[in-house]
Parts: structure tokens; C-alpha cells; sequence
């Protein structure tokens, strides 16, 4: 493995990993305060043991995601210098104010955590949304400095150098509308189909309990919800990436040549080498109308392009399939829940409508993860779109592999203890709900 | 402007190491705790820090964003020559929030805690001699851009007496702060006893280890002693971090909770204080070359701009808050 190769794959390791972490801190949150507000309302006390059992899961991701953020932010710099060198004065501002927010965020989930009977009941509420709300805030000035790598502007780049730097610009650049939109739908319809997912399992067991119901029902308003708004915002990005980064839209459809009245393909997989894609279903015209509002329009293929600013074509057209293929269904499981909400409430705890939310309790964190891999992978091989590749950037120091074996077996171990604990906690949960508090 | 900035990177270092670095010497305290009181150290540690280490662990990344916004070459430089230690301390930071998490939440406690109490103080001490260790190579001038050897470039500027002993007086240091935090903490009339033994010894091996730091830096004649005695408020904060001992210690026997732990923050100023003193405005001495500084390195004045208006809102925020927080829990935890 090349000391490039290393570093992008530890980079893209911790990444995977935070993420996960990062959006259930955002989002998490929100589900905690609408269980904590209807138990303010309706004083009914299964609400309380809800809000005070997502608390606990909100504390031990946040905290994850806190610690592996504080990585990243070195990571940074130890993996890409040459990278932070430049960028460092252009695109740190959002990074600034993420730090503000974050700040916030992690000043406020001590309060909330433990300020139970200490502090005003209605000012401890606040204090579980101001959680969410600076969460989401933070996220989203991390995606801004994202955004830029791939809509740099901002500067001008003059001799292997930046001048004229513009903060606001940088931060605030062509793509932060679509890619902020896009995660924060995402963390949204991610967390809280996994934790939908995860009370439909345990109502599996018990149909009768009561806790299980209330908590499928939070979660699921929330995400169907979510759910049902991604689609539009895909295909808002998809607009933007279509304009300004025609070929990663070429690898993400694994489109080779360059057709008026490009088919959209569905799945299929893009042989580089021969230079087509195979065995894909083929839309006629969904191409140019998806990404250009006309189905004659023009949609550049790979082939236009040098070969060596391809980015990863197979990975990039499949990561992009699963994202699109998850998001589909979670959008179809929103609407259904919608339907049966309206139609016969009764049939949200039935055995079908369940295990279908159980299937889809990863397919959210799939799609999150399979869309990073889309934006990163279809940037290669550059780090800022157009002006920095990815291998100019990367440390001088060698051995590489080290650091990123590293990394692999603690995030490996953290991610089997994560799972272990939420396990555990779930266990205590359903032996304390287990005393007769059915309908 | 550049002084605005300036400023907020140093306060978030000092508030780190004051904060940040009694989590970090709790969790020293800890791991040398003797078997027998090993229990009650490890309920008084969960219940100082809980509700505010992830607060205080802000502070460091509060720094490394002003770093990298503002001083973008030192980040780089830094993150490039000192990529070994600074990985190691990030493995550890990982490894120590999410074993403090882990046991402090995980809802079955079986032999589970045993394990997650191992890997939090070991990666306590870890993190905070990789800490020390990386300030110390900052200005042990061994940090170069154009290395003849892996060695040269990568090991040589941390692996050194100095660096190495600067490392190891955080790790007196962190605890010394810590012990005196958790002298106010304990409600125990024993407990409060056994934790003023503790901070009069860490605050001797802090002493003591300080002044290998300067036996190590004459024997590494790597400047830091002619500096340090040339600038002369780096010498009245040295002895004024002398000369406060004294009265510290007649102060954590006198039952109040507050002016032990003033006069220790105060102390810790001091040491931080005379080290700034005497390099500002350099950040990293170099082995050849011009040492990076805050005049030279600095970014863009338009960046420092924003970066200022974000730093001066953001404490505006922030702080309020902050306090707050501390106000819940730090003010009333004898209730």
C-alpha cells in the first residue's frame, strides 16, 4: 500500500467512523426533547423513562463522536499539510464558528445530562435543544468547509499559491446550500430510522409494550419526514454537481461518452477498461432531465475528460447506487408510515409494517456512509476541485500503513464495544419495562 | 487584530491545561491511586468530571482551529515533524473519552469496569505526556523542513531529553491541579485528608520535575535557559510560582475550597505565563532557519479579521454558559 493510499484510507476510516457518531449527536437530541417536552405536557411517565433511556444513547455517541472529532482535527493537518497549509486561512472560519457551536453542544448535553431536579424543568428542556440545535449548526459548518474542497472559491490561485482571500466567499461558496441540506436530511433520516428500526425489533418481541410503541412513533414522525424530503434535495445536489463537476455526475452514472438525451442507468457496472457500463437498466432521456430540466440536454461523459483527473469509477457509480437505492426505500417506508398513521393506526405495531422497519434500521447510516463515498471518491484525484490533487497534498513523512492499522483495529474494537454497550443498555431498558406497562 | 487572536490561542491554552488538564491528572490520580482507595478515587473522579470534560476538552480544539486559521504553516509544520507523538496523544484522547463514557454508562457493571478503568488512566497519562512532550519539541529546536533522514525529520525532534522531560512535568503537573480540585470535591473529613497529601506531593514532584526541565535544557544547550533568564517577567513568574507554594499549602489546610484551587490556577498561569514570556513570539525554533512566529506565519489580515469578530462573539456565548454550567455543578457539589 502507497503512503498515499495509506493516508486516504485512514482518512476515509475516521471519517466513516465519526460520522455515524456525529450524526446521532445532531439528531439524537431531537428525538430526546420531543419525548422530554410530551412528558412535560402530558406527565405521563413512560415519556420521562423514554427521554431519560435516548439521554443515555445521545451522552455515549456524543461523547465517541467528540473524541474522534478531536482526531480529525489533526488528522487534518498530520495527513494532508500541504493541504491545511493553504486552506488553513481560507476555509477555517466555518471551523471556527463549528467550534463555537460545538462548544455549545457540549456545554449544554452536561446540563441536560445532569441537571435533572437541579435546574427549572423548562429551562433543562431548552437546554436538550440547544444540544440539537447547535449539534445541527456544527455540522453544518463542517460540510460548508466540504463544500468548498469541491466549489473552491474565495481566493485566486496564483503560482501554487492563494491570494486575494475571502472568508465569506470560501465558506458560503456555490455548493454549501446543496451539501448542507443534503446531511442534515440525512443525519435526520439516518438516526432516526435506526433508532426506529431498533424499537421495532424489541416491539417484535413484545408487541404489548407500551414504550416501544411511543418511541417507534417519535422516531418515525421525525425520519419518514425527512425521508421524504431527501429525494428533492438529492436531486437538487445532483443539479449542482451536474453543473459544477460534471465528472464526478460521469462516474456516479458511469456515463463514458457524452450523449444529448443521456438514459439513466440503474445499477450496472462500468468496465474502465472497455469503457462502457454493463448489465445496467437503462432509463432513456432520466439523465439530461434529472440533471439539466430537459430531457435533449447535453450530459458529458468520462471520455471527455484526461484520464488522469478520473476519479474511481466503479466505486464512485456504486457507492452511488446503494446511497440512491437505500434512500428510495426509506422514502417509500416514510410514506407508508404516513399512509397507515392516517389510515389505521393499528397497523403500525403489526408484524409486517414492523419488520419492514426493522430491515431498514442500517439503511440510513448506509446511505450517509455510501454518499460520503461518493463525494470524496468522485473529487479524486483532486483534493481542491481543480487546483490541488490529492497526492500534492499528502505528508512527506513515510510508513503511513502504521498509523492507519492503527486507527483500523481501535476503530474496529470501538465500533464492537459500542455495539456491545448499546446492547446491554437495551437489555437493562426491556428488563425494566418488563413489569406490565402494556396497553 | 493579530494580537486578538493571539491572545484567545493562549487563553484556550492555559484554560486547556487548567481544565483539560485536571481531567487529565484525575485520571493520573487514578491510575496511582493504591488498591484500597481505588474505588472511592475512581467515584470522586466520575463525579468532579462527568457533567464537564467534554466542555473542558473543548479548549483544545478551540487552539488547534485558531492554529490552523490563523497560523496555517505552524499547524502544518507541527502536524508534519511531530506526526508521531501527536498521533499517539490522538489515539489516546480516543481511547480515554470513550473509556470514561463506557464506564460511566455502561448500564450492566460487571468485570467490564475493570477494563474500561485500565484503558482511562493509562490513556490519561499517555495523553498528557505526548502533550508536554509536544510543547517541549516546539521549541527544543530539532524541528526541521528539510530532513536528511527519517530520524532527522520525524523522531529526532521529540525524541529528546528535553522534550521527554517536559512531558514527564505534565504528568506531575496535571495531577498536582487535580489533587487540589478534588480536596473541595470530597465530602469526606478522610478523603479531603488523603487529598492533601496527595497535592503536596505531586506538587513536589512537580517542583522537582520542573527542575529537570532546566537541567535538561542546560544539558541539551538547546537556548531555553538563556532565554528564560533574559526575559525578565519569565523569571518574576517563576518566582512567583516559587513563592506561592507556601501559601498554598497553609491554604489547603485551612478547609476553604476556593483559594487553594485560585492559587494553584495562579500557579499554573505563572509556569505557563514565563514560558510564553520568554519565546513570544515564537511558536516553533527551528534547527535552520528563520523559528516560525506569530508575525510570520500569521494568515491573511482579512482571515484574522473574521477570525477575530468569530472568537470575540463565540466567547461572548460561550463564556455565559460556561459558567453556568460550572455554576450547577461545581459550586454545589456538596449538596
Amino acid at each position: 500500500m502507497s503512503d498515499l493510499l495509506a493516508a486516504r484510507s485512514t482518512m476515509a476510516l475516521s471519517l466513516a467512523f465519526h460520522i455515524i457518531f456525529a450524526c446521532i449527536g445532531m439528531t439524537m437530541p431531537f428525538l430526546m426533547v420531543i419525548s422530554h417536552w410530551l412528558w412535560i405536557k402530558k406527565n405521563d411517565d413512560i415519556y420521562l423513562k423514554l427521554t431519560k433511556a435516548w439521554s443515555k444513547g445521545v451522552a455515549i455517541f456524543f461523547a465517541i463522536g467528540a473524541v474522534s472529532g478531536t482526531a480529525l482535527s489533526f488528522e487534518l493537518g498530520i495527513l494532508w499539510p500541504g493541504f491545511m497549509k493553504h486552506a488553513g486561512a481560507i476555509i477555517g472560519m466555518p471551523f471556527s464558528w463549528e467550534g463555537t457551536a460545538f462548544f455549545v453542544e457540549s456545554v449544554c448535553i452536561g446540563i441536560f445530562l445532569y441537571g435533572w431536579k437541579k435546574i427549572n424543568k423548562y429551562l433543562h428542556w431548552v437546554s436538550g435543544l440547544l444540544v440539537g440545535i447547535s449539534g445541527v449548526i456544527s455540522g453544518i459548518f463542517v460540510v460548508c468547509a466540504n463544500a468548498w474542497m469541491n466549489a473552491p472559491s474565495g481566493f485566486d490561485w496564483v503560482n501554487g499559491a492563494a491570494v486575494n482571500i475571502d472568508p465569506f466567499k470560501a465558506m458560503f461558496n456555490p455548493a454549501w446550500v446543496s451539501q448542507t441540506l443534503h446531511m442534515t436530511l440525512a443525519s435526520f433520516e439516518a438516526t432516526a430510522f435506526a433508532v426506529a428500526g431498533i424499537h421495532a425489533i424489541l416491539l417484535f418481541r413484545h408487541k404489548e409494550k407500551i414504550i416501544h410503541q411511543k418511541a417507534l412513533i417519535i422516531a418515525l414522525s421525525l425520519g419518514s419526514i425527512a425521508a421524504i424530503l431527501q429525494p428533492f434535495s438529492g436531486d437538487f445536489s445532483a443539479k449542482d454537481v451536474a453543473r459544477r463537476q460534471p465528472i464526478k455526475l460521469a462516474a456516479m452514472e458511469g456515463l463514458f461518452e457524452t450523449e444529448n438525451g443521456a438514459g439513466l442507468t440503474i445499477g450496472g457496472i462500468p468496465d474502465e477498461k472497455a469503457g462502457i457500463t454493463r448489465y445496467g437498466i437503462k432509463v432513456p432521456y432520466a439523465l439530461s432531465y434529472l440533471a439539466y430540466g430537459d430531457v435533449h440536454a447535453e450530459v458529458k461523459g468520462l471520455n471527455e475528460f484526461p484520464k488522469e483527473n478520473h476519479p474511481p469509477i466503479l466505486p464512485t457509480h456504486l457507492a452511488f447506487q446503494v446511497m440512491v437505492g437505500c434512500g428510495s426505500l426509506l422514502a417509500l417506508a416514510g410514506v407508508l408510515f404516513w399512509i397507515i398513521r392516517i389510515k389505521n393506526k393499528s397497523y403500525i405495531t403489526g408484524k409486517r409494517f414492523l419488520r419492514f422497519i426493522a430491515v431498514c434500521t442500517p439503511l440510513g447510516f448506509i446511505a450517509v456512509e455510501s454518499g460520503w463515498f461518493v463525494t470524496e471518491l468522485g473529487r479524486q484525484p483532486w483534493i481542491i476541485y481543480s487546483i490541488m490533487k490529492t497526492s500534492e497534498s499528502v505528508t512527506p513523512v513515510p510508513g503511513q500503513i502504521f498509523p492507519f492499522l492503527i486507527f483500523l483495529t481501535i476503530y474496529i474494537l470501538l465500533s464492537g464495544m459500542g455495539v456491545w454497550l448499546m446492547s446491554r443498555q437495551i437489555k437493562v431498558l426491556d428488563e425494566d419495562t418488563n413489569s406490565g406497562d402494556g396497553i | 487584530m493579530l494580537y486578538i487572536v493571539i491572545f484567545f490561542l493562549l487563553v484556550s491554552v492555559y484554560l486547556y491545561c487548567l481544565l483539560g488538564g485536571a481531567d487529565f491528572g484525575a485520571g493520573i490520580i487514578e491510575l496511582t491511586a493504591k488498591r484500597e482507595s481505588r474505588d472511592r478515587t475512581r467515584i470522586l473522579v466520575t463525579k468532579a468530571m462527568a457533567p464537564i470534560w467534554e466542555a473542558n476538552h473543548m479548549w483544545l480544539i478551540i487552539a488547534v482551529v485558531i492554529l490552523f486559521n490563523a497560523f496555517p504553516s505552524v499547524y502544518s509544520q507541527i502536524a508534519t515533524s511531530l506526526s508521531i507523538p501527536l498521533v499517539l496523544m490522538l489515539i489516546g484522547i480516543v481511547l480515554r473519552g470513550c473509556a470514561f463514557t463506557f464506564r460511566h454508562y455502561d448500564a450492566i457493571k460487571d468485570f467490564s469496569q475493570e477494563i474500561y478503568s485500565k484503558i482511562f488512566t493509562y490513556s490519561s497519562l499517555i495523553v498528557t505526556f505526548f502533550f508536554g512532550l509536544i510543547i517541549g519539541s516546539l521549541v527544543s529546536g530539532r524541528i526541521t523542513t528539510s530532513p536528511t533522514s527519517f530520524f532527522d525529520g520525524y523522531i529526532n525532534p521529540w525524541f529528546n531529553l528535553f522534550s521527554i522531560s517536559t512531558g514527564v512535568f505534565l504528568c506531575c503537573l496535571f495531577p498536582f491541579i487535580a489533587s487540589i480540585y478534588l480536596i473541595g470535591d470530597a465530602n469526606d473529613r478522610l478523603i479531603r485528608v488523603e487529598y492533601i497529601k496527595k497535592s503536596k506531593h505531586t506538587n513536589l514532584a512537580a517542583f522537582i520535575s520542573g527542575g529537570l526541565v532546566f537541567l535538561s535544557a542546560w544539558a541539551d544547550n538547546n537556548g531555553f535557559i538563556h532565554l528564560f533568564f533574559s526575559h525578565i517577567l519569565s523569571v518574576i513568574f517563576i518566582i512567583a510560582a516559587t513563592i506561592t507554594m507556601p501559601s498554598l499549602w497553609k491554604a489547603m489546610e485551612s478547609g476553604s475550597v476556593w483559594i487553594p484551587r485560585i492559587i494553584a490556577g495562579s500557579e499554573l498561569f505563572f509556569i505557563i505565563g514565563a514560558f510564553y514570556a520568554a519565546y513570544f513570539p515564537e511558536i516553533v525554533v527551528m534547527k535552520q532557519g528563520e523559528n516560525l512566529t506569530f508575525i510570520n506565519s500569521a494568515a491573511p489580515e482579512i482571515t484574522l479579521n473574521y477570525l477575530r469578530w468569530a472568537l470575540l462573539i463565540g466567547s461572548l456565548i460561550i463564556f455565559p454558559i460556561l459558567i453556568y454550567l460550572m455554576k450547577i455543578f461545581k459550586f454545589r457539589v456538596k449538596d
